[in-house]
């Protein structure tokens, strides 16, 4: 049997603690990660630590909330007031969860690492081929673009080949107590989804009001603070206008937030910085279809290698909600190829 | 002193949420569930989940489910109790060689009774021959006993296919489970299993419960007469607060198999090729396939399992020589002899048992400190020298 010492990252959720289950019952030797990132109170990881019991696995628990403000909380402030909107999930992953776990489960003396996200990854031609979950609509590749070939090497999601049902009836099955736990949706550290709350309660915020301009020119009213505006959104700006206005784009320079009717929303081409390929980088361009955010079904495009970190990726048809901050990931068919931060 | 228990075949511990799920009912709820008034009714209700529970594990219907005190007590009734509802003492009945001393003494004193036994021999891997089985079958025998998995050995006969035969010469089947029970997967529809025995303190319920898988349609003349308690089958009160620890040990069993039985098996078969690989003249003893999963039978030549299993107490690991059952007893174990092993070999054998608490470490340390205590042994064994001289 290829019995192996596997850290699992347990966040007290269905699907990590399903994980951890699968991997024991493959045979492995298991053992719970829980990381503690953020002040506030720590049932999570009570909740992790009871799973790791019912499994009869040891849990540790480690306390990263210096690490994960720096490397994750702040950047996602910074990034909202530069005028973007960041993904802090995608962020996390790249900047600092595969990083700090993979040291980690090395420290244990682990062979590698597993988490509960839906993916699969095999190996082809001596290079990892990360693909979508085989269930898709649960499909979390989009946040796992920028995982190295060589960390790929040290990783496995055991959840990639099944849908959230089984894996919520396999919870059940072993009696893990957190069965009936419901999915998670919003971002870790904002339990209650009020990102603007959290920003004034923890950026420096300063003076980031101003005006509301229509990309004509025209000044249409004033807003409180650019960060309270994501691009594509048409509710809450407060303008009378006889066609729906969205927001288009954000200067932070101007501290403008810059409206339009929905055609002012398209996009034809795009510039990502800080770019990471799975597929071996490509000499110039290729065809692929890219993935602007999450819940985005991809678009067909051309993606341009412009040099080591950075690509151009023109759209056969404009989209619209290309948003600064977000991440585009490059796809073909089911295979992630590689991606990019929108700038 | 690190304490290792590597005997879980002898006896586990029970399990915390086994006790958890005991305690209310020695004080909070301590009525009779024979009783009809509310003291007996919610603790009637417990009973009958536990029930459930049990039967849940077995594939088997709640109805089909007679709780006993012990897996000894399961064995006799399949056994005495078929046989005397039969009436018929000039049957006859058919077990194996090694069985555990429940069923064989229990088949001995029906052949006291008048009733004719065959008892089966097993080849070297502890299996028995089905053709031998099915050959041995008369027009008048009552019953074939045929247990899961062997208590010292851990080999598993195919009780699938011992079924099968059964019930092609409409002969009641019984089998002694109660090693198998959270270790392998036991399915009495696909095992075509009349009768099954289980104890509880073999998987973290405590001692004092067990039980006997009744198909329906099999009758059964009690051994213990008295009320009407489990549908005429087991008259007692009923043990509560022992058959509510069952139901959730069996409950927690099915998920283990999944859970903890993978990881324990690996650590059994570390313990198996470290052992091999680490000491010379060792031999495994039982099917090394068809096994149970946690249990690890191994002789030492030259040297007695005794003197092993106090040097080996000595640095707090508790094993055992076959079955704690036989420990206080001298001679070879009659599964070791059946098998036609080497009486040199025979005497020298012990026996892992691994079960959910035990860890790599531990494995790893008994790896350390046994080769040097069989060399130790081996150089006081007149055998040895012996051996060593010719």
């Amino acid at each position: 049997m290829d019995h192996k010492k596997i850290m699992v990252a347990m966040s007290g959720g269905v699907d990590s603690s399903v994980t951890a289950a699968l991997l024991l019952q493959k045979g492995h030797d298991v053992q719970g990660l829980t990381m503690r990132i953020w002040d506030g109170p720590v049932e999570v990881a009570d909740d992790a630590r009871r799973v790791a019991e019912r499994l009869g696995i040891p849990h540790h628990l480690i306390d990263l909330r210096d690490q994960f403000r720096q490397r994750v909380v702040a950047p996602f402030c910074a990034e909202y007031l530069a005028g973007k909107t960041p993904n802090p999930c995608v962020l996390c992953n790249q900047a600092f969860k595969f990083r700090v776990l993979l040291d980690r489960a090395a420290e244990l003396g682990a062979d590698g690492l597993a988490t509960g996200h839906y993916v699969r990854l095999w190996q082809h031609e001596g290079r990892y081929v990360l693909a979508k979950g085989r269930s898709l609509n649960k499909d979390q590749s989009y946040f796992l673009f920028t995982l190295t070939q060589q960390q790929l090497g040290r990783v496995c999601f055991p959840l990639g080949d099944l849908d959230k049902e089984q894996v919520r009836a396999l919870a059940c099955q072993w009696q893990l107590p957190v069965a009936a736990k419901s999915d998670s949706q919003d971002i870790c550290f904002i339990p209650d989804g009020d990102y603007i709350r959290f920003l004034e309660q923890h950026a420096a915020l300063k003076d980031l009001s101003g005006d509301i301009v229509h990309v004509d020119g025209r000044i249409l009213g004033r807003h409180s603070g650019i960060y309270r505006y994501t691009i594509g959104q048409r509710r809450g700006l407060g303008l009378a206008w006889p066609e729906p206005l969205f927001v288009a784009r954000i200067d932070a320079a101007r501290r403008q937030v810059v409206v339009g009717e929905r055609c002012h929303l398209d996009v034809a081409e795009l510039t990502l910085q800080d770019c990471n390929w799975i597929i071996p980088r490509p000499s110039d361009s290729l065809r692929c279809r890219v993935r602007i955010r999450y819940r985005h079904r991809e678009a067909e495009a051309t993606v341009t290698v412009v040099d080591e970190k950075r690509c151009r990726v023109v759209f056969d048809r404009p989209e619209q909600g290309v948003t600064p901050g977000q991440a585009a990931v490059f796809y073909d068919q089911d295979r992630v190829l590689g991606g990019g931060w929108i700038i | 002193m690190k304490r290792i228990y590597l005997d879980n075949n002898a006896t586990t511990a029970v399990r915390a949420e086994v006790l958890e799920a005991m305690l209310p009912f020695y004080r909070e709820q301590f009525g009779n569930p024979s009783s009809i008034h509310w003291a007996g009714r919610s603790v009637s209700e417990a009973v009958e989940e536990a029930r459930e529970r049990v039967a849940r594990l077995l594939n088997a219907r709640p109805e089909e489910i007679v709780f006993t005190s012990c897996g000894s007590e399961s064995n006799a009734l399949a056994l005495r109790g078929s046989v005397v509802f039969s009436e018929a003492w000039n049957g006859h009945v058919i077990t194996t060689a090694v069985e555990h001393p429940a069923v064989l003494n229990s088949v001995r004193f029906l052949e006291k009774q008048g009733v004719a036994v065959t008892i089966l021999p097993v080849d070297g891997d502890g299996l028995v021959d089905l053709d031998l089985l099915e050959a041995s079958i008369r027009p008048e025998t009552l019953l074939i006993s045929a247990m899961w998995g062997n208590n010292e050995t851990g080999t598993l006969f195919p009780v699938a296919e011992i079924g099968a035969i059964a019930r092609r010469h409409k002969v009641r089947f019984h089998t002694d489970a109660v090693q198998a029970i959270g270790r392998v997967p036991v399915d009495v529809q696909a095992a075509g299993v009349d009768l099954l025995s289980l104890s509880g303190h073999k998987f973290g319920a405590p001692k004092g419960v067990g039980a006997l898988y009744v198909r329906k349609g099999t009758g059964l003349t009690p051994l213990i007469h008295g009320g009407h308690q489990e549908r005429g089958r087991r008259a007692g009160t009923l043990n509560v607060p022992g058959i509510v620890g069952l139901g959730v040990a069996c409950e927690r069993a099915a998920a283990d198999l999944d859970l903890q039985v993978p990881r324990i098996r690996a650590l059994r078969d570390r313990l198996e090729e470290g052992i091999l690989s680490r000491v010379s003249e060792v031999r495994v003893n039982g099917h090394r396939r068809q096994r149970l999963p946690n249990t690890l039978n191994v002789s030492f030549a030259y040297i007695e399992g005794e003197a092993i299993l106090l040097f080996l107490d000595m640095k707090g690991v508790a094993a055992s020589s076959g079955s704690a059952c036989m420990s206080d007893s001298f001679g070879n174990s009659h599964v070791i002899d059946a098998m036609g092993v080497d009486p040199m070999m025979a005497n020298s054998n012990i026996r892992f048992g691994l079960g959910p608490d035990t860890t790599e470490e531990d494995i790893d340390f008994v790896l350390e400190i046994l080769p040097p205590i069989i060399q130790k042994l081996r150089d006081m064994s007149p055998f040895y020298s012996e051996k060593a001289a010719g």
